[in-house]
């Protein structure tokens, strides 16, 4: 089984890639060697493991059966780990976070349920935004090139992960997609996760944002129903406003359950059909990025189109 | 199992969340020379969207055939907190979208009771 996602070894297939592991990542997979040497390890803990004995316990279990003292128990002992469960996880996303500082990218997580049309709002911005900034992909769905295939008729490098049973995108995976994609410095990296409101709000992928896709053909409830998700990102966008007239979407509500899990999220209202409120998300990704490019020189900064 | 309409019923996410403890647990076994996991408690914030009942599941189904085969999980629950901006206190919630319970504002900022960690075990 890989990493933390869940999904079983050789499901997740990465575009050109045969995941086989020669990142310098430390990952062992389904290793279940066992060590069988006595162990001398002491380890001060003040747990009661049902001892019925009146004696003070003041000695710890693990010292091998020399020291037992009662039956069953006889090597016991408590280990305090303290690990998060999601921590291979976020090491790898940290991994790629500094990559992504490094080289100055932008990297925008898009969350969704599918059919949010997140896709059709990325090849809109995408060719909206061609000539004014480096952009690149990477495409997540269970199974399928298809999205990767659209993006790349638009003239932006993609590279689609399948996560096979896999329900969300994992760090390890995006860091061995940035491998093969390597995308530009100082460019946008769009990341399509898998249609799904619950597990990758879970993961971090070491994006600097989160951008959550809901469109109208949905209920306005589902901030609430998945506030996880929308707790998670910065940013949320409203789609397919232009089907409003057709529909008892109530703009205000959904806009009200967002901000009850998210003081902080910005909502833009948009249209990828009609193009109705795209500017203002573009204008969202150019000062995000702005930001991004804070720590970088000077001539990574400047766009394709200055280049050219 | 008694399934009330508040379980989910396909434990996709619980169970990845139970293959990187199993991951985890197979490296501490490394590290600190154990070869059997008896016992192990988890703390798991009442915000962090993790059904117990379905982490149950998923952990015995996972485990299976491990080093931490028929291992007993102990789940402890952390309280959702939040600070309140309009009281300008920290409160606690139960679910991201609650009101202030005090003055029910919505304008909460949460501040913990989203942890997922494995606290200790008890191993031989």
């Amino acid at each position: 089984m890989c990493t933390v996602c869940g999904c079983g070894e050789g499901e997740t297939k990465i575009e050109g890639h045969g995941h086989d592991h020669e990142h310098p990542h430390d990952h062992v997979h389904d290793d279940h060697h066992h060590h069988d040497h006595e162990h001398t390890h002491s380890h001060e803990h003040g747990h009661d493991h049902g001892h019925a004995g009146s004696h003070e316990h003041t000695h710890d279990y693990g010292q091998g059966p020399a020291h037992a003292h009662a039956p069953g128990l006889s090597q016991a002992r408590m280990v305090q780990i303290e690990q998060d469960i999601l921590g291979k996880n976020n090491a790898y996303a940290a991994d790629n976070r500094r990559w992504f500082e490094q080289h100055g990218v932008l990297a925008l997580n898009l969350v969704s349920s599918p059919g949010s049309g997140k896709t059709s709002l990325l090849t809109r911005a995408i060719s909206d935004l061609t000539g004014e900034l480096a952009m690149a992909v990477i495409e997540g769905d269970q199974q399928t090139s298809n999205d990767a295939e659209r993006i790349r008729a638009t003239g932006v490098k993609a590279i689609q992960i399948n996560t096979g049973k896999g329900c969300h995108l994992d760090g390890h995976m995006v860091g061995h997609a940035l491998q093969s994609l390597a995308p530009d410095n100082g460019s946008v990296l769009f990341i399509e996760n898998v249609g799904n409101l619950v597990c990758p709000a879970a993961f971090d992928l070491g994006e600097a944002h989160k951008v959550a896709i809901l469109s109208i053909t949905e209920g306005e409830d589902k901030p609430i129903k998945y506030p996880d998700m929308f707790h998670a990102a910065d940013l949320m966008l409203l789609n397919k406003i232009d089907l409003l007239p057709y529909l008892d979407f109530d703009v205000e509500q959904c806009i009200d359950y967002a901000r009850r899990v998210n003081p902080r999220i910005k909502v833009i209202q948009c249209s990828a059909k009609t193009g109705e409120g795209m500017p203002q998300w573009y204008q969202w990704i150019r000062a995000t990025r702005q930001i991004t490019m804070i720590n970088q020189p000077a001539d990574q900064t400047a766009s394709p189109s200055a280049q050219v | 199992m008694n399934c009330t309409s508040s379980i989910r019923y396909n434990p996709v996410h619980e169970m990845s969340l139970c293959e990187g403890i199993l991951q985890i647990l197979e490296d501490e076994s490394r590290k600190q020379g154990f070869t059997r996991v008896k016992q192990v408690w988890l703390e798991i914030g009442e915000l962090s969207g993790v059904e117990v009942e379905a982490m149950k599941f998923g952990f015995d189904a996972v485990m299976r055939g491990s080093l931490a085969d028929q291992a007993t999980l102990h789940i402890v629950p952390l309280p959702g907190q939040a600070w309140c901006m309009q009281c300008a206190r920290p409160v606690t919630v139960k679910q991201r979208f609650d009101a202030c319970p005090d003055c029910g504002s919505y304008q909460l900022q949460v501040t913990g009771g989203d942890e997922m960690k494995i606290k200790e075990l008890e191993v031989e």
